[in-house]
């Protein structure tokens, strides 16, 4: 869609994260043959520690692979001014850009100077179908076309004033980008630096007049050797991955052991409280959530579960434990048609996939097992919106990203339309209907489809029925409902035949009711007081 | 804290207003004149889990992030990654600190032994190891003034006596950056919060945490039940109640379509099976109960 708009003549701006650009890749790869008429600028966040990714993926590699100048902010004034850049060199190269930022650049405030930014261009498609039309006779003129422009992008690279040598003490000299760069400086202030803002096409003459000003010269960078390597290409003798480690964050802290196992004197460990012993706090699915149910009735059941991203992903942990493996957006369906073509799965296998993902990514291969007439169920946890992100809308939800009303995919019937020959719609609140559809899915020759229909309860309305409470005297404290995993039901003070009873936070209980249906002794009634909530 | 620079620590459960607060602070250090920066995680906190921001201001702040041992004072909005964020606290900075409790779903996991995963509230042990601790319910206060959803303000109240930032500052980012129609309940949490007179509050707030449910009682059961099938009676996958009632998911119906323990480690001896068995196949022996 950037691409087409950039072709078109509008200024365009993709953002995804670090795995997002693997889905994007196909295009992202050829737009680097065709480039377009207005700056098309690709922003990608790596997470390195992985706070909430699949993987720690370092997409620097992609800019040298698809050949684009790769941009690398270090903190928010650099993210602004870097993008103002990436624009401009997309345009005066003809060529996408890749602005890669990471976790801590991304979640961060600083303070931002503004700038005059150059007005866009007026959109205006013109037909240029040798360079826009990748017919192999035309790609091959335009790969020529690309390493003509690599070239000129290196020369700007190597007088780029995003890329800076600062000297002082001439022992080390350290190469960074990102973020880094200011850890560098707060642990060792004195060091000589050279800072990579445009890091590709890497600026080896820039390297190699650095090197020769400096004794020794360190590369400090998360992730992959992306920088050592290139320089090590280029034939300057360098260290780094020998004191970083390839995983994970780097963080001041771990600069500095890294620059004192290469025989910088650091500052002595500064003295610390200890750890006291604390709660684990994994994140867990929200009172109320409509995908707990499914989850307890495919783990009962002894299904393998094939999962997918999003919140549900977390029903692969504790006390849910009913998912088998999630491995990339959209993956599931096609994972679970592998697993029943294997022949090994020891029960009926079952794809969950929410409904924003199933709409992503899950179509081709839920149409696949149709034609193929693979037996599997696929359970689409619809919930009205894209809750692990924030909310967002999507062509199921009946709004648009900006809340107008929109067209809403009805999913029962594309299903149907796919060829899948058994549909049912139930009620996720109902424990045992969702066990009965689920029952009966399982049992059809081909492929089943059960879709929930509750929407998220945090998003985008906050959905708050009348709480529920627990008659203490009643309680046997057998925990079943605790198998929900639900954040408002916590252990009680009380005990029953050496075991805890539970209680329930009022302030968080959503009524959603599923722990009463869960509850045989019917210990848990609505808490006092009127029905509605304030 | 020094009025040339310090490093805040901000720590809590997603949910709590901590990415906000801190927000809020930033723009309060902007205001005052400095340089500043922050930079938190809360990638999967929208579903309960952990928010950690780190706020560094000063002339000109390079990394945004505080190393251990070096924030000049930890804000935790939660008893429990208070505990957890003592590593970063300078030794002899002051630790403030929210005592309500919100207990995670894990921390109840232990079903045969009873043993609770959250640390007690133990506030006098806590201001022995740290010294300076400011400890209050903010939520009970926030409530008590207006919202409880101001909670954060209250804590953010406590933190404008230890930072040189004017009130002015304090009360132009407030109005700023609290949700539209908020500001007087955040107004008012900060002027509860910051008229909490300490040391006084943490010994006060401490004698009130003393009663209430902490830890473990010490009532663990141990060994797991045992089940006697009289299997003859059974019906097999044709009933399969007590299999779907299981919690502990101990119960399957084998070959031979009858009943059948599969994890007998795992039985707590709820009876749940004993007592919805149309047939009678089940009974529970538990030595805890029979003891007694």
């Amino acid at each position: 869609m950037t691409l087409g708009a950039a072709m078109g003549g509008a200024r365009a701006l993709a953002a995804m994260k670090h795995v997002g650009l693997n889905v994007a890749a196909d295009t992202f790869m050829t737009a680097a043959y065709t480039g377009a008429r207005a700056g098309l600028v690709v922003v990608s966040a790596d997470d390195p520690g992985m706070h909430s990714s699949q993987n720690e993926q370092d997409n620097r590699f992609f800019a040298r692979f698809a050949g684009v100048p790769l941009l690398e902010p270090a903190d928010s004034q650099e993210a602004y001014a870097f993008t103002l850049l990436a624009f401009e060199l997309a345009e005066r190269f003809d060529v996408p850009v890749l602005l890669r930022s990471t976790t801590r650049v991304s979640h961060a405030r600083g303070v931002v100077h503004r700038a005059p930014a150059a007005g866009p261009p007026a959109p205006r498609f013109e037909r240029a179908p040798e360079k826009f039309v990748m017919l192999p006779g035309y790609a091959r003129d335009r790969h020529r076309a690309l390493l003509e422009r690599l070239a000129a992008l290196e020369r700007e690279a190597e007088a780029s004033a995003q890329n800076r040598v600062e000297l002082r003490d001439r022992r080390f000299g350290i190469v960074t980008s990102g973020i880094v760069y200011h850890y560098v400086r707060e642990v060792m202030p004195e060091a000589s630096v050279l800072k990579l803002g445009l890091s590709h096409p890497f600026p080896a003459g820039l390297v190699r007049r650095f090197a020769a000003e400096v004794e020794r010269l360190v590369v400090v960078e998360e992730l992959e050797p992306y920088l050592e390597d290139a320089i090590r290409a280029a034939g300057v003798p360098v260290e780094g991955k020998a004191y970083f480690s390839r995983t994970g964050e780097l963080s001041p802290d771990l600069v500095a052991r890294g620059l004192e196992r290469a025989g910088w004197p650091a500052p002595a460990p500064r003295p610390r409280h200890a750890a006291p012993p604390t709660a684990g706090r994994p994140p867990v699915l929200c009172p109320g959530c409509p995908h707990v149910t499914p989850y307890l009735a495919l783990r009962q059941m002894g299904a393998v579960v094939s999962g997918d991203i999003g919140c549900y992903t977390l029903a692969a942990m504790e006390p849910l434990r009913a998912m088998d493996t999630t491995v990339a957006m959209g993956s599931s369906i096609g994972m679970a048609i592998g697993l029943a073509r294997s022949g090994g799965a020891s029960g009926p296998v079952v794809a969950t996939i929410g409904d924003s993902t199933f709409l992503h990514a899950g179509l081709p291969a839920l149409a696949d097992a149709v034609y193929n007439g693979t037996r599997v169920t696929v359970v689409i946890l619809d919930n009205a919106t894209t809750a692990m992100t924030g909310g967002q809308a999507h062509p199921a939800a009946g709004v648009t990203i900006r809340g107008d009303a929109a067209p809403t995919v009805d999913l029962r019937a594309l299903c149907r339309a796919l060829g899948v020959g058994w549909v049912k719609v139930v009620d996720p609140y109902d424990l045992a209907g969702i066990r009965l559809a689920l029952a009966e899915a399982v049992a059809q020759p081909g492929v089943s489809v059960v879709i929930t229909n509750r929407p998220c309860v945090e998003m985008p309305v906050k959905v708050r029925d009348h709480p529920f409470t627990v008659a203490d005297g009643a309680c046997i404290a057998c925990q079943a409902c605790m198998n929900l995993g639900c954040p408002s039901i916590t252990w009680s003070s009380g005990w029953h035949e050496g075991r805890r009873k539970v209680q329930i936070d009022a302030v968080t209980c959503t009524g959603c009711t599923v722990c009463v249906q869960t509850c045989v002794p019917g210990a848990i009634v609505p808490a006092p007081g009127r029905s509605g909530k304030a | 804290m020094s009025a040339a620079g310090g490093s805040i620590l901000l720590v809590g459960v997603g949910g709590q207003g901590v990415v906000l607060a801190s927000a809020i602070v930033a723009d309060t250090a902007l205001r005052s004149g400095y340089d500043v920066k922050q930079s938190e995680v809360h990638g999967m906190s929208q579903r309960g889990g952990i928010v950690s921001s780190h706020l560094r201001y000063g002339r000109a702040v390079a990394s945004p992030l505080i190393e251990a041992g070096q924030a000049d004072v930890v804000v935790a909005t939660e008893w429990n990654e208070g505990l957890r964020a003592l590593p970063y606290l300078r030794p002899g900075a002051p630790l403030i600190v929210n005592l309500h409790r919100v207990v995670p779903p894990g921390a109840c996991r232990d079903r045969l032994g009873g043993r609770f995963g959250y640390p007690p509230l133990a506030v006098d042990a806590l201001a022995r190891e740290v010294g300076d601790v400011r400890a209050c319910d903010a939520l009970a206060i926030a409530r008590r003034v207006g919202s409880p959803k101001a909670l954060n303000s209250v804590l953010l109240g406590v933190l404008a006596t230890l930072v040189p930032f004017p009130d002015h500052t304090w009360r132009e980012a407030l109005a700023a950056n609290a949700p539209r129609g908020s500001f007087p309940a955040n107004a008012a949490a900060f002027d509860a919060g910051r008229a909490l007179r300490y040391p006084d509050e943490t010994w006060a707030q401490a004698a009130a945490a003393a009663p209430a449910p902490n830890g473990n009682e010490g009532r663990a059961r141990g060994a797991p039940a045992t089940l006697a099938l009289t299997e003859p009676w059974c019906k097999g996958r044709a009933c399969g109640i007590c299999v779907r009632a299981c919690p502990e998911l101990c119960l399957a119906i084998d070959g031979r379509d009858r009943v059948a323990v599969v994890r007998p480690e795992a039985c707590t001896g709820c009876r749940l099976c004993e007592l919805l068995c149309p047939d009678f196949v089940i009974t529970v022996h538990d030595t805890v109960v029979e003891a007694r």
